[in-house]
């Protein structure tokens, strides 16, 4: 018994609600294969420009953009996760509901959240990968090792995807209204994360900047432990540092929002 | 941020039954124009013998900013609970009446320790809620009826696994608990259907097991019966009625029906302005508010007025139909007998007043102080 069971069932919960949005997910895997085919081809032709562009060869850059789109609802990299929901309670006053109860709000969130995510690889993720793999010439690993190290990394990297968004629906607390703080997130999880382009080819400083914000430790940092192109472990450190600190930070706000609202109502 | 919690100006109010002594039946106490609390004959001793839930002159004040114009802001306090005193002893059932923005939920949640009382003391089960609310969360149940603690897109029993999870309820105990309350609110057919799919009426009692799975002590229902049909009320009733006799759990239940507090509830309190109009119980309440019920008559042809004994006064007369008041103290029965003895009578009907309605009327009657009457209504 114990809290030990509470949080894994809160996350099956999650897994299995977002198993039942059928319609949803194939829509979503259909949207990220043709997103898929465009940037893959886009890429192609500046890799032909520009080889080596950030230290990719042609397929390793195509390998890039396949694991952005198995990647992209998985680490909800444009927002779109439990966020969503938890601005919505905040807003209406639903969270009065979930404050009286016994258990950590940032907890709860957190591994409904990472129940969302488990199912979104399987859900959203494989079928893009697979097709990319099958119709274009990809830098897949067959060492079993990188791809266990590459699923180590995931995990950080969805605390750390959680960790921004949690502080986003947070703010409703004090803005009332989240679609703000939503585009922003969207906005800055397309430019930081590496969706457009991989982060290793953002040039000069502005390649710096973002190779430290934590958007790098979503996309990037998983897909150079698949690649080979850093290693694992310094990979986990800079993830693993993210994701506590952004952790410390939502339960510092956290802290200051219950206080609002067993003060204020809300 | 907190609004100093000192007693406020003036002590009015003969809220404490100890402090004040209890106020005869119905009588309306208190200096003309103070919001003071009357007290019927079922009203508590002493404030803290026995005492499960006790509140002691709570305030609770709202800092509502408005924003009036470019960079403008106003700030604006309301007094949502005001010198609230009131105890509830273990076992009870107590309806909590009052408008619209009377400060019930308000109260509710300062007893379920997610919001702070402004001022005051504060106790459930000698627990400072506030504090340690998730200790007191093992103890108490809540229903908010316009909210649900479901989760929505998973089967109903999702919900219910969660709930063992959470509250860490004993296996054995919490199949127990399951099975009788699926039993009880008819859940059966229910459990394996997501709750966006369930019906109001189904999901209420899916919300009130869900409150009820770890034996809570106390269980608050804010408005347990909104927007539910004559079906559903009535079975929602039954459930509460069954809990209290058999199992004796505190109950606070608020409601705009006054058919929920008739059902359920041996004392009820009235709330306005966020301060304790009426604490006592429901037919003392009438009494009060000199509320008055209608008696509808039809009688076979179009007549005069009938000829009714005073207190009772026809105030409308629409063809064959006649309608009369009365006071809701006293009994139909005299007078229907009356009638019936005296005019051609084909059917009738009583209408019960509305509990609007009789908070108005204590409101109104405040300065005037009501005549003590026995209570024989016969409702
Ligand atoms: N978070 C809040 N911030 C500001 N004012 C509030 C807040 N919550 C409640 N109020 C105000 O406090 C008063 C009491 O509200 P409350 O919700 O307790 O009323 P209520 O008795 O439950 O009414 P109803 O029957 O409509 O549910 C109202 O004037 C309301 O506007
Ligand atoms: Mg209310």
């Amino acid at each position: 018994m114990g809290a030990g069971r509470l949080y894994p069932a809160v996350a099956v919960g999650g897994f299995r609600r977002y198993a039942t949005y059928r319609a949803a997910t194939a829509a979503g895997v259909f949207t990220n294969t043709v997103f898929g085919l465009i940037l893959v081809y886009t890429y192609l032709a500046l890799w032909d420009e520009k080889p080596h562009l950030g230290g990719y060869d042609q397929a390793q850059a195509v390998t890039y953009v396949w694991l952005g789109q198995a990647l992209y609802s998985t680490l909800a990299l444009q927002g779109g996760g439990v966020e969503k929901e938890l601005m919505a309670r905040i807003r209406t006053g639903e969270i009065a509901v979930d404050l009286y109860r016994p258990a950590d709000l940032q907890l709860w969130w957190l591994a409904s959240d990472m129940g969302r995510a488990v199912f979104q690889i399987l859900g959203r993720g494989v079928v893009p990968f697979v097709f990319g793999a099958l119709v274009f010439d990809m830098a897949v690993p067959d060492d079993p090792f990188a791809w266990a190290a590459f699923a180590v990394a995931l995990l950080p990297a969805m605390v750390v995807s959680f960790g921004i968004r949690y502080l986003a629906a947070l703010s409703v607390f004090w803005l009332m209204d989240g679609t703000g703080v939503s585009q922003a997130v969207m906005v800055l999880g397309i430019f930081c994360s590496g969706m457009v382009l991989p982060l290793n080819a953002f040039p000069g400083v502005l390649g710096d900047i973002v190779r430290a914000l934590p958007w790098a430790a979503q996309l990037q940092m998983p897909a150079d432990v698949l690649l080979g192109r850093t290693a694992p472990v310094a990979a986990y450190a800079f993830q693993a540092a993210w994701a506590v600190a952004l952790l410390a930070a939502g339960r510092l706000v956290q802290a200051a929002a219950t206080r609002r609202v067993v003060v204020q109502g809300g | 941020m907190a609004v100093d919690g000192g007693p406020g100006g003036a002590a009015d109010g003969i809220t404490g039954g100890a402090a004040g002594g209890r106020t005869g039946d119905g009588a309306v106490g208190g200096p003309e124009g103070a919001a003071s609390a009357v007290r019927g004959d079922a009203a508590r001793g002493g404030p803290s013998d026995g005492a499960f839930i006790e509140l002691d002159r709570v305030e609770k004040v709202f800092d509502v900013r408005r924003r009036t114009g470019f960079l403008k802001r106003e700030r604006r306090r309301v007094r949502a609970v005001d010198d609230l005193s009131f105890t509830v002893a273990r076992g009870e059932t107590v309806g909590y009446i009052g408008p619209n923005g009377a400060g019930k939920s308000t109260t509710i949640k300062m007893l379920t320790g997610i919001l702070t009382p402004s001022g005051g003391r504060l106790r459930v089960a000698g627990i400072e809620p506030s504090r340690e609310r998730t200790r007191l969360a093992q103890r108490i149940g809540v229903v908010f009826g316009q909210r649900t603690t479901l989760w929505w897109d998973l089967p109903l029993v999702d919900s219910y696994r969660l709930m063992h999870r959470m509250y860490r309820i004993p296996d054995a105990r919490y199949r127990a608990n399951l099975d009788r309350l699926v039993e009880h609110l008819d859940l059966g057919p229910l459990l394996d259907t997501p709750v966006r799919q369930l019906s109001l009426g189904q999901r209420m009692r899916g919300d009130i097991a869900a409150a009820l799975l770890h034996d809570p002590e106390v269980l608050y229902l804010d408005e347990p019966t909104i927007g539910l049909d004559v079906i559903s009320k009535a079975r929602v009733r039954d459930f509460l009625r069954e809990l209290r006799d058999e199992r004796g759990t505190t109950v606070l239940l608020t409601t705009h029906d006054l058919q929920d507090i008739e059902q359920l509830c041996s004392r009820v309190m009235v709330i306005d302005h966020g301060r304790l109009m009426y604490d006592g119980p429901l037919a003392g309440l009438h009494e009060a508010g000199e509320s008055e019920r209608i008696l509808v008559v039809d009688l076979d042809r179009e007549l005069p007025p009938v000829d009714a004994p005073a207190p009772a006064r026809v105030v409308k007369v629409e063809g064959p139909r006649q309608w009369l008041a009365f006071p809701s103290s006293v009994s139909a029965a005299p007078l229907v007998a009356r009638i019936a003895a005296e005019y051609p009578l084909v059917d009738l009907s009583v209408r019960e007043p509305d509990i609007e309605a009789v908070i108005a009327r204590m409101y109104a009657g405040q300065g005037n102080r009501a005549a003590s009457r026995p209570p024989t209504s016969i409702a």
